[in-house]
């Protein structure tokens, strides 16, 4: 039965493979991102020593380690799901002895895989070498940042499957799938670390789940959280990661019960 | 001229059927307005938030930006109104539609204009033009009677470089047969040309004033109107580049018209 789940991992990697040409102009639109942002910083901070508890080299390191986080767990899970409830193949699958969601995040896995060997480790190279990056001498950082950064696949994935699932309720979630795709680059910290917005706006952060997509990770390896607080940013993606199971299953079964296929 | 006559017809007749369709699912058609006002609040939220940590982007001001980013909208609303050609490739080329486009009376550019006509952007266009209007107030700028006939001319010249690049990039699937990831790539260079160009080293400025213009649709004609920045010389290029730009794209598309060989289907 594991087998199973994993060759969905392995299936839907090598599609991505087969397609990796469509890729590789990611890894500069990624570069580019990264530029547009560095410059931006660069001027933001003028003579400033320190903005928002970031040097500006940890900036330029916190920008290119987040927009490659992103390159590794963005997917489009939203979307697939989305498309197979209107068009009614989901009812197909819910047939089969497998569950659906679970079969959904092993092809996001997929995906990420792909993405982290095509995308975010070239990308990490070429930005590395275009800007002043300062990667994290200490190994231990490194498998803290990976682990994290797992997580931050899981709960992205989390709330893509959320938004996916809403296509059971709403006839047209497409507005929706955007408003997300905007609020998670906005909240998660991809532009902008969490600790630049004004006291209540970073309280308010603090206590949702976007931050624990790109702000924490990218916090550990920037250096800007050390010690305990590495395992608190840690602790915090897991139990974000246990809590957004709950939503998913509510909604997975009161979807089960309303399922209507157009037509089908 | 009968024939601009004949196309401004048929535009009046696919708005009309927009509003039909679009008053059919009203829901849907106000998530669309506000999912495209949330890219652009992201952006000035962006700026509001870092302008809480430094005086000046640059030597621009919070307000300055703002101008610019207001100006942006402008264009940039009237640009996605007429020209909706993200996935042009995918529905005109690989289903075999453009044999369609041929064969109806319009222009096929036109056409295809036609068919994507996605008026609510010009709220867009109407929302930047009323932060380029607080921000205008707020740097207490002087307002000559030219003004607004500038601005129209200057937003005319942006929209036509941001139509020609696009149909350029667009004409592009004529010649090849997957030119994926090309369309990305330009979008996420265009998000240079909304902040002030001074802050980029030579190589991008480069860019973004001679090779791919998105200058021209944001800083530049922006200038114009701000004192402390003022540039009449680039300003004024507006609407010579966005006429260059916008014969080129018609050029390439054209041209790639001509070797369109159908879908074979």
């Amino acid at each position: 039965m594991v087998s199973a789940y994993f060759d969905f991992v392995r299936i839907r990697f090598l599609t991505m493979l087969a397609y990796r040409v469509n890729y590789y102009s990611g890894i500069v639109i990624y570069a580019i991102n990264i530029g547009a942002y560095y410059f931006m910083w660069r001027a933001i901070y003028g003579d400033a020593e320190t903005l928002g508890g970031f040097t500006a080299a940890q900036m330029t390191t916190y920008i290119a380690v987040s927009w490659m986080a992103r390159a590794f767990y963005f997917n489009n899970l939203d979307r697939e799901i989305s498309n197979e409830i209107r068009d009614g193949s989901v009812a197909v699958q819910m047939m089969r002895p497998i569950s659906y969601l679970l079969v959904k995040m092993m092809q996001g896995f997929g995906e990420g895989i792909f993405r982290m060997l095509m995308l975010m480790v070239p990308g990490m190279i070429v930005a590395v070498l275009l800007f002043p990056v300062s990667l994290p001498t200490d190994p231990m950082r490194w498998v803290v940042f990976f682990v994290m950064l797992w997580f931050s696949f899981l709960i992205n994935s989390q709330l893509n499957l959320l938004t996916g699932l809403f296509a059971f309720f709403v006839e047209n979630n497409e507005g929706l799938m955007r408003m997300k795709r905007v609020l998670i680059d906005l909240l998660s910290g991809v532009l902008l670390p969490i600790t630049f917005f004004p006291g209540w706006a970073k309280t308010l952060l603090e206590w949702l789940p976007f931050q624990a997509i790109t702000y924490l990770p990218s916090s550990v390896f920037t250096g800007r959280l050390n010690g305990e607080e590495v395992w608190n940013a840690l602790y915090v993606q897991i139990a974000w990661f246990l809590v957004l199971i709950v939503p998913i299953l509510l909604m997975w079964r009161s979807a089960r019960k309303r399922l209507f296929v157009q037509g089908g | 001229m009968t024939k601009i006559l004949f196309s401004l017809s048929l535009f009046r007749e696919y708005i009309a059927n927009y509003i039909k369709t679009k008053l059919t699912y009203r829901a849907d058609f106000w998530v669309e307005v506000a999912s495209d006002l949330l890219f652009s609040a992201m952006n000035l939220i962006f700026i509001f938030v870092v302008f809480q940590h430094t005086p000046s982007l640059g030597d621009w001001s919070e307000a300055e930006v703002v101008f610019v980013y207001g100006y942006f909208m402008i264009p940039y609303g009237l640009f996605s109104t007429f020209s909706n050609l993200w996935n042009f490739s995918e529905r005109y080329i690989v289903k075999g539609e453009m044999d369609r486009i041929l064969t109806r009376p319009a222009g096929s550019l036109t056409q295809v204009m036609l068919e994507n006509v996605d008026p609510p952007s010009l709220i867009g266009s109407l929302v930047g033009l009323g932060i380029m209007a607080t921000a205008w107030w707020r740097l207490g700028l002087s307002f000559d009677w030219y003004d607004p006939f500038v601005l129209i001319v200057l937003a005319l010249g942006s929209t036509l470089v941001y139509l020609g690049i696009y149909t350029a990039i667009a004409a592009l699937s004529f010649y090849s047969d997957a030119p994926t990831g090309i369309t990305p790539l330009i979008y996420n260079i265009q998000n240079y040309g909304r902040y002030p160009i001074q802050i980029y080293n030579k190589t991008i400025r480069f860019l973004l004033t001679w090779l791919l213009p998105f200058a021209f649709v944001g800083v530049y004609p922006a200038s114009f109107f701000l004192e402390e920045h003022r540039d009449p010389l680039m300003a004024w290029l507006t609407p010579a580049v966005g006429l260059v730009v916008g014969a080129i794209g018609l050029g390439v598309w054209t041209h790639g018209v001509k070797r369109y060989r159908g879908a074979g289907s």
